[in-house]
């Protein structure tokens, strides 16, 4: 069996990072960078199936400084890794990247996480399913392999779930929860830097988006309660006094 | 332009993200018209309530659309978008929403963008966004094409004017056959306790960091007659049960005090709890979303901070 993962080294807010002065995007060096966490649990999905029957697991990754992550992965067990060294944040750039570069590839199954920490977008997966004409899932809860069909529980809003049921191969995005991710060894953190990172370089179409400006949204609403930790808590229960609620 | 809204329904009743984007078509449709597609086994029952807001209502019938799929909900929508162009689809962003966004989208070889907040139509489309689970905003223009597809966040338009067009019902067989075959729809799991309904919610985040110091919150609601809900990670890692999930994936609650701890407020849990009472956050990070719903904020650290309170509500008790 042939999975692919598709992992993004995705980007975190600190109290100090900025937006840059054109207010189109952020200051690089004031972020910090992550492996997505919807992806390390698609990751493990993976390395599950690996771990039961044999699977070759190929991680596909799109960014110029997404290394790190990629080789995360292979210490988390990951056969291959595929690096696509272009930054966009436009979906159907990052899909169609990806689709160039794993199309000729014989593979069962793609996998991805529900969406990314930094964009929130939860569109690369969906696209690229219809790029490569697969049927798919997204926001997945649980996956079992019954033969060439999988049956997944998908999330709905409200608490409700689906239950449906689909051939191999197809492309699944996982959402947090489905399992509990694995950490590396120090022991495999060390083999996985000798592996190799195979570059694939692709550049996509043009954007389908163009970025105007990023802000911060409007005023923050809530009223501060300020002082020591002794001060606040007596300031919060005269305040459920004066409401009624104690 | 033409703006044509897809509006979704479970278990016979509309959600009701499907007004929301005819509010929002109703807004921004200039001299086209707001369309309303559903699809469905019986979908001219939703057809007259969703005429209310629309121009023109095409209620899209075949026993084999009785459940949702993206495949054969966008085969046939794609029957249906032949006409004026350029050509706008708006859709909720719920997870089928998302997967029926996607489909189209390629198949129509349009831009697509997820959780929009507001669009605007002018020499093409421009959107506004939240990135970041809630915590940055963006504006963005979508490259001109024939068609855009825009996925809405819920209860952003609630409230848009009745305008009363008409409907009409017609009856499309998909010529594909669904590789994804729907089993079941699985309702919410019950517990004992119904957090929708009850008064006071102490609503925990991934800022307790450890399942150990649950121990603290549930005294916490005890002393205050709530009991304990939680973010979404909460529940992912077990530290509470599915059925005490605030957000769209876990339910909406709105009750007279909802005190989150450690909570930095994901737009999908904001969602679930906004409309809540009375809304006072305890954390650490000042740029918590959190703050942004909240009437009262407490910035700092909820290991200092709960502890004092719970020994203060012990006094008031004895």
């Amino acid at each position: 069996m042939k999975i692919v993962v598709l992992v993004k080294h995705t980007f975190v807010l600190e109290p100090g990072s900025t937006i840059s002065t054109n207010g189109k995007s952020f200051e690089k060096q004031t972020l910090v960078y992550e492996m997505n966490e919807w992806d390390r649990y698609a990751l493990e999905e993976a390395i599950k199936v690996k771990e039961r029957k044999s699977a070759e697991v190929i991680v596909v990754s799109v960014g110029k400084d997404c290394d790190d992550t990629l080789r995360r992965c292979l210490a988390l067990g990951a056969d291959r890794a595929i690096k696509i060294p272009y930054d966009s944040v436009d979906s159907w750039q990052i899909a169609e990247a990806i689709y160039m570069s794993i199309k000729s590839e014989r593979l069962d199954l793609v996998l991805a996480g529900f969406q990314s920490q930094d964009l929130n977008n939860g569109l690369v997966g969906p696209i690229l399913a219809g790029m490569l004409r697969l049927p798919y899932v997204i926001a997945a809860i649980s996956i079992e392999f019954e033969g060439e069909e999988v049956k997944v529980r998908r999330e709905l809003e409200g608490g409700f779930q689906e239950e449906v049921r689909l051939p191999l191969p197809c492309l699944l995005t996982v959402q947090t929860g489905i399992n509990q991710p694995r950490y590396a060894s120090v022991r495999n953190i060390l083999r996985a830097k000798a592996k190799e990172i195979n570059e694939s370089p692709i550049i996509p179409k043009s954007s389908t988006v163009e970025i105007e400006k990023i802000y911060l949204p409007a005023v923050k609403k809530a009223k501060r309660i300020e002082g020591s930790a002794e001060e606040v808590s007596s300031k919060l229960i005269a305040l459920l006094k004066e409401r009624g609620l104690l | 332009m033409e703006i044509f809204t897809i509006a979704e329904h479970r278990k016979g009743e509309l959600n009701p993200v499907s007004f929301e984007l005819l509010n929002l078509s109703n807004l921004i449709k200039g001299d086209g018209k707001s369309n309303a597609i559903v699809i469905g086994n019986n979908a001219r029952v939703f057809a007259e309530q969703l005429a209310k807001y629309a121009d023109k209502v095409l209620a899209i019938e075949d026993e084999a659309l009785e459940n949702y799929s993206p495949e054969l909900y966008s085969n046939v929508i794609l029957q249906v978008l032949k006409g004026d162009k350029p050509t706008l689809v708006l859709i909720g962003n719920t997870t089928s929403g998302i997967e029926l966004a996607a489909c189209l989208a390629v198949k129509l070889n349009s831009p697509v963008q997820s959780d929009v907040v507001n669009a605007e139509i002018s020499d093409g489309i421009s959107i506004s966004k939240y990135i970041c689970q809630g915590k940055v905003m963006v504006d963005m223009k979508l490259r001109n094409s024939e068609f855009y597809v825009l996925l809405v966040r819920q209860g952003v338009f609630k409230n848009g004017p009745e305008i009363r067009g008409n409907f009409e019902v017609i009856s499309i067989k998909s010529s594909t056959v669904p590789r994804r075959k729907f089993i079941k729809l699985i309702e919410p799991e019950s517990g004992e306790v119904d957090i929708s309904k009850e008064d006071i919610l102490i609503t925990v985040g991934r800022g307790l960091k450890d399942s150990s110091n649950m121990v603290i919150i549930e005294e916490l609601a005890k002393l205050l007659g709530g009991v304990v809900a939680g973010t979404r990670p909460t529940i992912d890692y077990g530290w509470l049960p599915k059925d005490r999930q605030v957000g769209t994936s876990g339910k909406t609650v709105t009750p007279k005090l909802y005190l989150g701890i450690g909570i930095s407020g994901a737009s999908q849990h904001v969602m679930g709890m906004k409309d809540s009472e009375l809304i006072i956050a305890i954390n650490k990070d000042p740029t918590a979303p959190i703050f942004e719903v909240a009437e009262y904020g407490i910035i700092g650290d909820i290991f200092d901070i709960v502890p004092k309170v719970i020994d203060k509500l012990r006094q008031i008790k004895r």
